[in-house]
C-alpha cells in the first residue's frame, strides 16, 4: 500500500534530469517552478505517508508497536556464496517517517524562499538543480533498507553539498570551503566504509539487524567486532554531523547560498550522523553498551566547545553554524545515555531515543527559520557582520517576529518547541548520570546567551546608520513566506506539547509517534528540571538583554577588555583550524605524503612504465608472426595444435 | 516421422521465414536496379528481423516461460533448446540488427545497389547457422552449423568486389576456415571411432582423460571453436580478415559469430567434455594467457583502426573465454553478460568507424587526430564506448569483467585472474591512445564535421543505452544468472 513512496524518491530525481541537461534552455522562472513543484508534490506524497503510516496502518494489535513497512526491497547486485547482497529499497518506521516529513517540509520552503533569494543570480537553474539531487539523496538516505544503500546515498548527499557549497565558484573561499567540506567528510566516510565493511563480513548481511538473528548473536559473543565496526561507522556520523573535532568544515559551508545552509548545514544533512546512530541504536544498545560513552563525551564536549566559540562571533552565519553544532551534540549526547531498548513507565533508560528525534525535528524547524531569517537579513543588509546590522527591528518586522521566536525555541522557553525537546534531554542526562544532566543544563543556559546575543546585535543595538540610510534594508513575500510558516509549527508544536508535557490533557504526544521499540510511550516533564531549565534559561536571556539591548554596550566593550585573551581564542575558535593546518601539512603532508609520492612516482609508475616498455619491445620482437602469409598460418595453427596435444600428454 | 517437432524450432523457423520474404522481396520489388536505390533498402530487414526478435523472445515474456520452454529436446536430442539458447539468440539477434543499421549507408553507395539483398541473405544465413551451432545436441548438426555460418561469411568478406584487399582478407578467411573445419572434422571422428556415437548427450559417459585420441580430440575441437572466436594459437586470420573485409562485415565478424561460438564452447564443455574437463581447463589456461597478451601486445602497435580492432577483439576474447575455466554455472552467466555488454560497446564503436569511413574515407587510428573538435558527439560515443571495453566503472564493461572475473577466481584460478588483470592495464593504455587522439593530439586536418544519418543515430542510441545502463541495473546480470547451468 505505500508503492507511491517511490515517487517521494523519483520525483526529484527527475526534476534533477531535467534541470541539470535542459536547464541551460530554461527560463530562471520555469526552472524553479519544475524544482518546486516537484518538491510540492513530494511534500504532499511524505505527508500522506506519514498520515498512512501513523493513523491508518497503525500498530500492530498485538505487540502495540509501529510495524516496519518494506514497499520496496529489490537486490541490486549479489555475491553469490556467501549470500551477501546489496540491496536497494525502501523500509518506512517511525524515525524514517519522522525524516521525510522534516525534509520534504524545509526543502519545500527552502525551494520557495529561493525564488526571492537566488533572483537573478547566475546559475539559477543550476542551483534548483543541485537541491533537487540533494533531496533526492537525503529521502534516499533515511529510507535505505539496508547500511549499504545508506552509505551510497550518504557519498551522493555529501557530493551534493560539495556543489552547493561551492556554487559560487568564481569566489576562492566557497572554493576553499567546498573541498573543505568534502575532504572533511569523505575523510570521516572512510571508517564509515570501513565499518560496514566490518559489519557485512561478520554478519554476513547489509541490513539493519533489528530482531537478531543467528550470525549476530555468535559473533555477539565474540567481544569487541561490533562495537569496533559501530564506533567506526559513529566516526562517519560524526564526519557528517561536524562532532568535535571533524566538525572544522560547517563553519567554513557557510559560504554557500543562505538557503543551502538552512537546508543542508542545519536541519537535514548534518543531521544524518545522529540519524545513523538512531537507525543503528538497537545494535548499540544491544551489543555496545560499553562503548556508548564515546558517544556521550563526544558530544558533550562538542556542545561545550561549539557554545563556547558561538559566544565571540561576528558573524552571524558563523553564530547560526556553531548554534547547529552545539544543538546536535545534544541529540548525539541524548542518544548516548540510552541504556535500555525498552519503554515503559519502569523503563527510563530510553527516554534519551525520543528525545533525541524529537528535537531532531523541533530543531530542523527552528533553525531553518533562524538561517532563513538570516538569509533575509543578509539580503537586506548585503554584509554577514553584526557590525553592519543593529536596530533593524523597524525595517524587517516579519523576520524581527520570526527570529525572535525561533531563538525563544532553542533556549527552551516554555511554549516553544525547542522547551519540550531539550527538556527531555536534560532528563534523559538526568538520569544517566546528573553529572552529565548539570553539564547540559549549563550548556543550554550558554545557548540562550549567545542566541540572543546574536538577536540583540541584529535587531537592537547599535544601529549602523550610515549603511542603512544608503541603502534601505528591506524585505519581500516570498522569503518571509517560509519564515512565517516555520515559526507557525515552532509555536504550534511548542504550545501542544508544552501542555501536553504538563499534563494538561491526554493526548498524542511525540513519544507516542516515535520511541525506542516503536510502542506508544508518554511521558511527562519532571517538573523540577522543567522549572530549574526555565529559570536558567530566563536568566541567561535577561543577562543577554542587559548587556547587549542598549545602544552603547558598556558591560560588553568591559567584558572584552577584561578577557581579552579568552575573547579572542574563542573569536578564533581555539584555533582549531591552525591545528588542522599543522598536522596536515607540516606532519602528514611533510612526513607521510611525500614518502609515499615518491613510492609512488618511482616504484608504482615504474612498474607500469616497464610495463609499457616491455609490451612495446615485445611488439617489436614478435611482429613477424603476423606475416600476412596465409601458409604461415595454417602452420602455427598446426604447430599450436600439436602443441597443446603434447602439453596435455606430459603434464 | 513426427513433422509437428519442427514446431519447437521457433527461432529457427522464422528467421528463415525472414530470409525468404527477403528473397522474394529482392527478387520482385526491386524492378529498377539501375537508379542505384534499391527497395530493399534498411527498413524492411529491420524491421522483420525486429518482428523476429520480438517472437523469439515470447517464451520468455509470457507467464509459462519455464513450463513450456523449459528444455526442448527433438529430433532426437539432435537439437537442443533452452532459456539460455533463446536469451543468447536474442542477444545475437539484436546485435545483427544493429550491424544492419551499420550497413545503411555503406549499402546505399551507387555500386552497391544491385547486390543489397544479398548481403542481407547471407549474414542471416551465417545467423541461421548459429542458431544451429547453439542448439546443436549432435555433432554433424554442430558441425553444419558451423559451416553454415562459415562459408557465406567468406562472401560477405569479399563482398566488396572491386577490392584486392577484401579479395585477399576473403582467401585468406576461407583458407584458414578450411583447415580448421577439417582438423576439426578430424577430430569429432576421433570421437566417433572411440565412443561410437555423436549425440552429446551420450558420448559424455565414453570419455576418460586416459584415452589419448580423445584428447587429441578435444584439442582439435578447441581448435576449431578457436578459430572462429580468434584465440591464439588460431587467430592470425584475424588481424587481416577484419582490414580486408567491409566494416560493417567486420563489425558484425568481430561479436555476433564470436558470441555464438564462445556459448557452444561452453555448452560442448559442459555436455561433452565434463570427464576432462581437467585438461580442458588447463589448454584454456595457456590460451587465455597467450590470447590476451599477445593480442595486446599487437594492439599498441597498430595505426589502421579495423585492424586495431581486430586485435582488441582477440584480446576481448580472451577474456571471454576466461568464463568457460570450469564451466561453471556463473562462468556461464559470466559470458552471457560479458557477450551482451562487449556487443554493445564494440558495434559502438565499429557504428562511428564505419560512418566516419563512409563519410571521409578515413581508417587510420591518425586520422582520428582532433576527431573531437570537429564532431564533439561521436568522439563522446565512441569514448564511453571505449571506456567499456576497457572496463572502466561506471561503464558495463566493468561490471562485465568484475563478474567474470569473480566466476573464475571461484573456479579456482586466482593465478590466471591476476594476469588478466595486469592485462587490462595494457588494455586501457590502448584504448586511451584513441581517445587520447580523438581529444588531445594536435591536427591541421581533422576528419571534417558531417552528419550521420538517422539509422546510425538510432545504433548509437542502443550501443550507449547499453554501455551506459546494462551494468547499472543488475536486472540483466539476476536474469541471466537464474537460467545458467554448469558443471
Amino acid at each position: 500500500m505505500f508503492s507511491y513512496t517511490l515517487f517521494i524518491i523519483l520525483l526529484p530525481l527527475v526534476s534533477f534530469l531535467i534541470l541539470g541537461i535542459a536547464g541551460k534552455w530554461l527560463s530562471h522562472k520555469t526552472a524553479g517552478w519544475i524544482g518546486t513543484l516537484s518538491l510540492a508534490a513530494v511534500a504532499a506524497l511524505s505527508y500522506y505517508a506519514a498520515y498512512e503510516y501513523f493513523f491508518v496502518v497503525g500498530r500492530d494489535a498485538l505487540t502495540g508497536a509501529f510495524e516496519r513497512q518494506v514497499p520496496f526491497d529489490f537486490t541490486w547486485l549479489p555475491f553469490f556464496d556467501q549470500g551477501l547482497h546489496f540491496n536497494m529499497g525502501i523500509l518506512l518506521d517511525p524515525i524514517s517517517v519522522m525524516m521525510l516529513i522534516v525534509i520534504s517540509t524545509v526543502s519545500l520552503m527552502v525551494h520557495i524562499y529561493s525564488f526571492g533569494y537566488m533572483k537573478g543570480e547566475r546559475g539559477f537553474q543550476r542551483y534548483y538543480a543541485f537541491l533537487s539531487l540533494f533531496t533526492m539523496s537525503m529521502l534516499g538516505l533515511v529510507v535505505a533498507t539496508n547500511i549499504f544503500q545508506m552509505y551510497l546515498f550518504w557519498e551522493l548527499v555529501g557530493v551534493s553539498s560539495y556543489l552547493l557549497i561551492g556554487f559560487y565558484y568564481t569566489l576562492p573561499a566557497a572554493i576553499a570551503a567546498s573541498k573543505k567540506a568534502f575532504i572533511v567528510t569523505r575523510f570521516a566516510d572512510l571508517f564509515f566504509l570501513i565499518g560496514i565493511l566490518i559489519y557485512g563480513f561478520y554478519t554476513g548481511s547489509f541490513g539493519f539487524v533489528f530482531d537478531t538473528p543467528e550470525g549476530l548473536q555468535s559473533y555477539a559473543s565474540a567481544g569487541f567486532i561490533l562495537p569496533l565496526a559501530l564506533t567506526l561507522m559513529f566516526i562517519g556520523g560524526a564526519g557528517k554531523s561536524a562532532m568535535f573535532p571533524l566538525h572544522i568544515w560547517l563553519p567554513d559551508a557557510m559560504e554557500g547560498p543562505t538557503p543551502v545552509s538552512a537546508l543542508i548545514h542545519a536541519a537535514t544533512m548534518v543531521v544524518a550522523g545522529v540519524f545513523q546512530v538512531a537507525r543503528l541504536f538497537p545494535l548499540w544498545v544491544t551489543y555496545a553498551q560499553d562503548w556508548m560513552p564515546v558517544i556521550i563525551w563526544v558530544g558533550v564536549f562538542t556542545a561545550f566547545y561549539a557554545a563556547a566559540v558561538a559566544c565571540a562571533q561576528s558573524d552571524i552565519k558563523r553564530v547560526l553554524a556553531f548554534s547547529t553544532i552545539s544543538q546536535i551534540a545534544f541529540m548525539m549526547v541524548a542518544l548516548g545515555v540510552c541504556t535500555e531498548l525498552q519503554t515503559g513507565h519502569e523503563h527510563h533508560g530510553s527516554v534519551g531515543y525520543m528525545a533525541s528525534m524529537f528535537h531532531l525535528f523541533t530543531h530542523a524547524m527552528f533553525k531553518a527559520c533562524l538561517f532563513l531569517g538570516a538569509g533575509c537579513i543578509i539580503h537586506a543588509v548585503h554584509s554577514n557582520e553584526m557590525a553592519a546590522m543593529g536596530g533593524l527591528r523597524k525595517y524587517l518586522p516579519i523576520t524581527h517576529i520570526t527570529f525572535l521566536i525561533s531563538c525563544l525555541a532553542i533556549s527552551g522557553i516554555p511554549f516553544f518547541s525547542g522547551f519540550s525537546s531539550k527538556d527531555e534531554i536534560i532528563t534523559a542526562c538526568m538520569s544517566y548520570s546528573p553529572a552529565v544532566g548539570w553539564i547540559m543544563t549549563g550548556i543550554a543556559a550558554m545557548t540562550a546567551f549567545y542566541m540572543f546575543r546574536l538577536y540583540y546585535g541584529i535587531f537592537w543595538g547599535t544601529e549602523n546608520k550610515e549603511l542603512h540610510a544608503a541603502h534601505h534594508p528591506h524585505e519581500t513575500k516570498i522569503m518571509t513566506m517560509p519564515l512565517i510558516v516555520l515559526s507557525i509549527i515552532t509555536v504550534g508544536v511548542g504550545v501542544y506539547t508544552t501542555l501536553a508535557g504538563f499534563g494538561m490533557f491526554e493526548g498524542y504526544s511525540f513519544g507516542s509517534l516515535i520511541s525506542a521499540d516503536n510502542i506508544d510511550y508518554r511521558i511527562h516533564f519532571d517538573m523540577s528540571v522543567a522549572s530549574c531549565s526555565t529559570v536558567i534559561a530566563i536568566i541567561s536571556i535577561a543577562l543577554a538583554t542587559y548587556i547587549f539591548k542598549g545602544e552603547k554596550q558598556p558591560v560588553a566593550e568591559k567584558m572584552k577588555a577584561a578577557l581579552p585573551n579568552l575573547h579572542r581564542w574563542a573569536y578564533k575558535r581555539f584555533y582549531m583550524d591552525e591545528v588542522y593546518q599543522f598536522v596536515t601539512h607540516k606532519i602528514i603532508f611533510a612526513r607521510v605524503s611525500k614518502p609515499i609520492a615518491w613510492f609512488d612516482r618511482h616504484v608504482i609508475d615504474g612498474f607500469f612504465n616497464f610495463l609499457a616498455w616491455g609490451t612495446n619491445a615485445a611488439s617489436n620482437g614478435i611482429k613477424g608472426l603476423q606475416s600476412g602469409r596465409v601458409q604461415q598460418y595454417a602452420f602455427v595453427y598446426l604447430v599450436g595444435t600439436i602443441l597443446l596435444i603434447l602439453l596435455l600428454m606430459l603434464f | 516421422m513426427d513433422y509437428s517437432q519442427f514446431l519447437n524450432m521457433g527461432q529457427e523457423l522464422s528467421l528463415l521465414a525472414v530470409i525468404i520474404i527477403l528473397f522474394v522481396a529482392d527478387l520482385f520489388m526491386c524492378t529498377d536496379r539501375k537508379d542505384g536505390k534499391g527497395v530493399l533498402n534498411t527498413p524492411l530487414p529491420v524491421i522483420l528481423l525486429t518482428i523476429h526478435t520480438l517472437f523469439g523472445i515470447m517464451p520468455l515474456v509470457c507467464p509459462c516461460a519455464e513450463a513450456c520452454m523449459g528444455d526442448v529436446c527433438v529430433f532426437g536430442g539432435m537439437y537442443q533448446s533452452n532459456i539460455m539458447t533463446i536469451i543468447l539468440k536474442t542477444i545475437l539477434n539484436v546485435g545483427t540488427i544493429i550491424v544492419f543499421l551499420t550497413a545503411h549507408q555503406w549499402l546505399k553507395r551507387p555500386e552497391m545497389a544491385n547486390k543489397q539483398g544479398e548481403y542481407y541473405m547471407l549474414t542471416l544465413s551465417t545467423l541461421l547457422g548459429m542458431y544451429f551451432m547453439v542448439s546443436a545436441g549432435h555433432f554433424l548438426m554442430f558441425f553444419i552449423g558451423l559451416e553454415l555460418a562459415s562459408v557465406p561469411m567468406t562472401a560477405l568478406i569479399a563482398y566488396s568486389k572491386n577490392s584486392q584487399e577484401s579479395a585477399e582478407a576473403s582467401a585468406k578467411y576461407i583458407l584458414t576456415a578450411l583447415f580448421s573445419s577439417g582438423l576439426m572434422l578430424y577430430g569429432i571422428s576421433l570421437i566417433y571411432g572411440t565412443t561410437g556415437t555423436l549425440y552429446f548427450d551420450q558420448i559424455a559417459d565414453k570419455i576418460s582423460s586416459c584415452d589419448l585420441t580423445q584428447i587429441a580430440a578435444l584439442v582439435l575441437f578447441v581448435g576449431g571453436i578457436g578459430f572462429k572466436i580468434s584465440l591464439v594459437p588460431f587467430h592470425l586470420w584475424t588481424a587481416d580478415a577484419y582490414q580486408g573485409a567491409p566494416t560493417p562485415v567486420t563489425s558484425y565478424l568481430s561479436v555476433i559469430s564470436k558470441g555464438a561460438a564462445a556459448f557452444v564452447l561452453f555448452t560442448v564443455l559442459y555436455k561433452v567434455f565434463a570427464p576432462v574437463i581437467d585438461n580442458a581447463n588447463l589448454i584454456f589456461f595457456w590460451i587465455i594467457i597467450f590470447s590476451i597478451t599477445i593480442a595486446n601486445i599487437f594492439a599498441v602497435r597498430q595505426n589502421n583502426l579495423k585492424r586495431f580492432m581486430a586485435f582488441s577483439a582477440i584480446s576481448q576474447a580472451g577474456y571471454l573465454v576466461l568464463g568457460v575455466m570450469g564451466a561453471t554455472p556463473q562462468g556461464m552467466t559470466a559470458i552471457v553478460y560479458y557477450l551482451l555488454v562487449y556487443m554493445a560497446a564494440n558495434l559502438g564503436v565499429f557504428l562511428i568507424i564505419s560512418a566516419t569511413e563512409q563519410n571521409s574515407d578515413k581508417i587510420n587510428i591518425s586520422d582520428y587526430n582532433g576527431f573531437y573538435k570537429t564532431n564533439p558527439k561521436l568522439a563522446f560515443l565512441m569514448t564511453l564506448a571505449l571506456f567499456s571495453l576497457a572496463g572502466i566503472p561506471p561503464f558495463a564493461g566493468f561490471f562485465s569483467k568484475f563478474f567474470m572475473f569473480m566466476a573464475a577466481f571461484k573456479a579456482g584460478f586466482q593465478l590466471l585472474v591476476f594476469i588478466a588483470l595486469v592485462n587490462t592495464v595494457i588494455s586501457l593504455y590502448y584504448y586511451l591512445l584513441i581517445v587520447k587522439a580523438m581529444y588531445i593530439n594536435p591536427n591541421d586536418n581533422p576528419i571534417a564535421a558531417f552528419k550521420s544519418d538517422g539509422y546510425t543515430k538510432l545504433g548509437l542510441f542502443i550501443c550507449t543505452a547499453g554501455v551506459v545502463l546494462i551494468g547499472i541495473i543488475s536486472w540483466f546480470y539476476t536474469y541471466i544468472d537464474q537460467f545458467s547451468y554448469g558443471l
